[in-house]
């Protein structure tokens, strides 16, 4: 499970930000997963809570925006939503899609003290 | 007292891991080394093709490999007796390699210059695609074993590889695999992608995947290395 090491990589990018910050404790982290991103939210929210524990964001809060899958439909020559990677043009119903939004697995905010 | 506030951060959770892909690719880029990342499910054949390709290519440039498997040396085994030399790297429980473990094994492994490295990554068809190690490409391989859906069941491997190998196709007249159907559903997730068809076993299809290792090396600059040992051959 890969939610594990993207949990960890949040750790890392929390206690970076207290330094630089200068906060102790983290109690909320928001972030955008978009729809294509390797990440499950739900996995992440379990993954966070278990790796939290005993660290400067013990007992927080994950807040998961997801973001949609965006695509170039060169078909119709516009950009399009899509729900997930496989799926055909929502408008044309071809496959002559280039995806263009929906990658991101980002950190976005926290609510610190 | 509280001074609960809000700050905002703006930061990729795998920026760690781009970061440290990236000095991996520049390092690679430096050498003119070619650097592949092979993935696929458990046992879809990467060793076994690995090995062939030594057999057949060892003699005409250099070639090094990085294994990557949750417990054992058995495959660095296999491709040290091939003749090359191999770094095993072993995550344990982790379920992929990732750019930090990929930089300390080029440290031990020392790949010479212009030459082909492998990346052997753990068998899974999910999570080693979320990790960039600073490769040329990712070369997703199903074997026709595995049924020609597995593309759009496992569509991010399929997106992020450049080259797809289908293997075993020695098994093709045993098994219902549907070549064209598997091809179409890998076009959906990733139109860009190649499709090159081999055997190791049968050899079959062989010729095509060293003609693209070839180009894929005179596009990471290797042009005089493969030149000159191809006229002193
Ligand atoms: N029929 C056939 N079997 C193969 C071929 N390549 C590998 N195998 C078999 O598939 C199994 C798994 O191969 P291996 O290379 O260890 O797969 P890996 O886990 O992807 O490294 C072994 O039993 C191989 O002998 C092939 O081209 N044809
Ligand atoms: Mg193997
Ligand atoms: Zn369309």
């Amino acid at each position: 499970m890969h939610e594990m090491s993207l949990c960890e990589g949040i750790i890392r990018i929390l206690e970076k930000e207290a330094r630089s910050q200068g906060f102790a404790r983290v109690k909320a982290v928001r972030l955008k997963v978009g729809a294509f991103s390797c990440a499950s939210p739900e996995a992440m929210e379990f993954c966070f809570r278990a790796i939290t524990r005993g660290t400067l964001a013990d007992g927080a809060i994950l807040e998961v925006e997801r973001t949609p899958g965006k695509a170039w439909c060169m078909n119709c020559g516009e950009t399009v939503t899509l729900a997930e990677r496989y799926d055909s043009c929502p408008q044309c119903g071809t496959y002559e899609l280039q995806v263009t939004g929906g990658d991101e697995l980002r950190v976005t905010e926290l609510e610190v003290d | 007292m509280s001074h609960a506030r809000i700050v905002q951060v703006e930061r990729d959770i795998l920026g760690e891991n781009d970061r440290l892909a990236a000095d991996n690719r520049a390092f690679l880029a430096s050498q003119r080394i070619l650097a592949l990342n092979l993935v696929s499910g458990p046992g879809s054949g990467k060793t076994t093709l690995l090995v062939r390709t030594i057999d057949d290519l060892k003699d005409r440039f250099p070639i090094a490999v990085i294994e990557g498997d949750q417990q054992t040396a058995f495959d660095a085994e296999r491709i040290r007796a091939a003749g090359v030399p191999s770094v095993q790297i072993n995550t344990g429980k982790g379920c992929h390699l990732d750019a930090h473990m990929v930089g300390h094994a080029m440290e031990r492994l020392r790949p010479q210059p212009q030459s082909l490295l492998f990346i052997e990554n753990v068998g899974n068809l999910v999570c080693p695609a979320a990790f960039d190690l600073g490769e040329a490409g990712k070369v997703v391989m199903l074997s026709v074993t595995e049924g020609e859906d597995k593309p759009l069941k496992y569509p991010d491997m399929f997106h992020a590889s450049t080259l797809m190998l289908l293997t075993k196709i020695d098994l093709l007249p045993h098994v219902p695999f549907d070549v064209d159907r598997c091809l179409e559903y890998a076009r959906r997730v990733n139109p860009g992608i190649t499709m090159l068809q081999v055997s190791a076993l049968s050899g079959e299809g062989l010729p095509a995947w060293y003609d693209w290792i070839e180009q894929n090396r005179l596009n990471a600059g290797a042009a005089t290395a493969a030149v000159s040992a191809a006229q002193g051959s």
